[in-house]
């Protein structure tokens, strides 16, 4: 993407924004608190890769978009601003009508999206049919065309199988063919490729990134994976234990990352350049989100933390466009 | 060092695995009433040659499928051949008897993606690592404590853990319960299955220093069974890359991704998601693994490579030394 065009996209009116959103779980153990103050915004036609190691929230965050937390869990604040509405306090037939219309999820397995008892077919045209009006004929021509755009091939016999006479890679097709179907404002994908070989990820990456630029579709590509997200997305946002603790431009995040997480992450990639020699790794785990310590969450295994981590970080943008949650950042190697 | 120059420790000619897959109800019906019997055969290893050198890191990598890791558990000695030797330093190992045989199957020691499953949940991690140097004699049972507490201090586990059961432990955690478990019966080779895989990011970076420290102080030989191209591009010296149940290429891991040979891998590296600090436009190879079940007549690839001629579809092309200590399987090199 060119500079001005980049411009273009960060000053737009965002898609999504969502402000300070706190989404906890209430088990018999405590108060888990999945998503903890979570900001962040995407314009129409942007991919924001949404970055993080299991457990961290990431795809609680997704879900909590589309309000589709478990019984356990609430979101207990915040605002999820989105088409001029707040989706945390809308009732939920509206929120259902939005599903699958104006936002549209992909999960990791396509077998949570996919009917295993009914035909491509039929899902993919009752798809259609709960938000628009139109002839089966019509929606079914639609849904053909659909997957002939994410690079099915002979489209006509696999609208007539089922799901599991389908490949994986196929499937995931399917599942992205379904999301796309009513043109949707905002897609969230969550960890879409995780199960898949290689060449069909890149394959599925492909078709993603086709998608959203042909149909300015605002994308949240969730991932625990830095090189794919890094390859795919404009900006990136890392989180940890339940807060953004890093984000910016991709470029920026990746070549000069701000926060010692993001480092250490970067690090952990094992890189051409240095084989067979030790990872910097970060060491220790990822805290409970149960009984979080007080102070910056990264704290325990930070190198670079000191007497004034003990009390918590506020974002802060130590830099234009780039936003940190860190007292000590990196920023000897940032400046412009 | 060359692969040449170190003594053979594992030595594969000709290894084949068929798996028959039984017929199900309608089939037999279908058998009984007169019509076609039996099952259909999946080739998974077919006529895989290959050497190991004591000390070298090899790697094995492919798309699921192609049948790497049920080459792998012939390798470990985990799975029955069909056809084909497995030779161990020198000697077959299906002929030796006694106390040789009970060596060569201790001394390489397998390590497994899951470690959920690969685990007893209802034994203790005491018993889990200590088992097996008991029942084979290697240490007496006055003395399993210590070994244990010993090995599991080895793979960066707290000893004041043994008596925990593997649920109370992370999944990092018990990647290393896995290592120290295989460790235990002190093994000259490790066959690792997609043994980081299922961990995260900077967890997966702490177990490959485990492997690299753990290779110098055991002095130890690995075959690493993965799919993800960057760990094994780390961490390996040599690579060998399968698509459908035979080897296509072998070559150091340099000379590998420097000048892939054969188009398949030329793809698979291309297709590797690198960290890059611009959006890179993917432009994927064509279509899917087809299903070993019936696997395309000729060179398996042929259906999706580019570079196809008559004759990839009728003559499976033979693995050819194309340059010292590098092999390719396609047609292209003998024009």
């Amino acid at each position: 993407m060119t500079a001005a065009v980049e411009a273009e996209v960060v000053n737009r009116a965002p898609t999504l924004e969502v402000v300070d959103l706190k989404t906890h779980f209430f088990t018999k153990a405590g108060v888990v608190r999945a998503v903890d103050g979570v900001s962040l915004r995407v314009a129409p036609g942007e991919v924001l890769g949404l970055v993080g190691e299991s457990g961290c929230g990431k795809s609680v965050t997704g879900y909590s978009i589309l309000g589709l937390i478990d019984p356990s869990g609430r979101i207990v604040s915040g605002r999820i601003a989105f088409a001029g509405r707040d989706l945390v306090r809308l009732p939920e037939d509206e929120l259902r009508a939005l599903r699958g219309s104006r936002i549209a999820m992909i999960f990791q397995d396509p077998m949570m999206t996919l009917n295993p008892v009914l035909r491509v077919d039929t899902q993919m045209v009752e798809a259609i049919l709960a938000h628009r009006r139109m002839p089966h004929g019509e929606a079914w021509a639609l849904a053909r065309d659909a997957l002939a755009q994410v690079g099915i091939p002979s489209p006509e016999r696999r609208l007539k199988s089922y799901p599991h006479e389908l490949s994986g890679g196929m499937r995931q097709r399917v599942a992205i063919a379904t999301a796309f179907i009513n043109k949707p404002d905002l897609v969230i994908a969550d960890e879409p490729t995780t199960a898949l070989d290689v060449t069909i990820q890149a394959q599925i990456l492909h078709e993603a990134q086709e998608l959203c630029r042909r149909t300015g579709t605002a994308m949240i590509w969730i991932s625990h994976d830095l090189a794919v997200v890094s390859s795919l997305a404009d900006r990136i946002a890392v989180m940890y234990a339940g807060v953004i603790v890093e984000e910016g431009r991709a470029s920026d995040v990746i070549g000069a990352p701000l926060h010692p997480y993001t480092r250490g992450l970067l690090g952990s990639v094992p890189s051409a350049n240095a084989r067979g020699t030790r990872l910097a790794q970060i060491p220790g785990m990822t805290p409970s989100l149960i009984n979080l310590a007080p102070g910056c969450r990264f704290r325990a295994r930070c190198p670079r933390a000191d007497a004034e981590c003990t009390s918590e970080p506020a974002i802060s943008e130590p830099l234009a466009h780039r936003q940190v949650r860190c007292w000590r950042p990196h920023l000897e190697g940032a400046m412009p | 060092m060359t692969a040449a120059a170190r003594a053979p420790i594992i030595e594969a000619r000709g290894l084949t695995k068929r798996f028959l897959k039984a017929p199900d109800l309608a089939e037999r019906a279908s058998a009984w009433l007169g019509g076609k019997a039996g099952g259909e055969v999946v080739r998974a290893v077919d006529g895989v040659s290959l050497t190991i050198g004591k000390g070298e890191v090899v790697g094995l990598a492919g798309e699921s499928g192609c049948g790497k890791s049920t080459l792998g558990r012939m390798i470990a000695g985990l799975l029955e051949p069909s056809e084909g030797v497995l030779l161990y330093k020198g000697q077959d190992r299906a002929t030796l008897t006694g106390s040789q045989a009970k060596a060569a199957r201790l001394a390489v020691q397998m390590i497994f993606q899951d470690p959920y499953s690969s685990l007893n949940p209802r034994l203790r991690v005491e018993a889990a690592v200590g088992e097996a140097p008991l029942v084979h004699g290697l240490v007496s049972r006055a003395d399993v404590a210590r070994y244990v507490a010993d090995i599991l201090k080895r793979v960066g586990l707290d000893p004041e853990l043994r008596r925990r059961f593997p649920h109370q432990f992370s999944g990092g955690q018990r990647s290393r319960i896995g290592i120290a478990r295989a460790l235990a019966v002190k093994p000259e080779f490790l066959v690792c299955d997609e043994a980081i895989a299922a961990l995260d990011v900077s967890i997966q970076a702490q177990i490959i220093n485990l492997f690299l420290d753990l290779r110098e102080a055991y002095d130890l030989t690995y075959l690493f069974i993965s799919h993800d191209l960057g760990v094994v591009q780390h961490i390996c010296d040599r690579i060998l890359i399968m698509y459908l149940g035979r080897i296509v290429e072998a070559a150091p891991t340099r000379a590998l991704f420097e000048s892939p040979n054969h188009p398949y891998t030329r793809a698979l590296l291309a297709e590797v998601p690198r960290i890059s600090l611009t959006k890179r436009t993917f432009h994927p190879i064509k279509g899917e693994i087809p299903s070993p079940l019936d696997p395309p007549p000729g060179c398996h690839f042929h259906p999706r490579c580019q570079h196809a001629m008559p004759r990839c579809r009728t003559e499976a092309p033979a693995l050819r030394t194309i340059a010292p200590g590098r092999t390719s399987a396609c047609h292209l090199n003998d024009a």
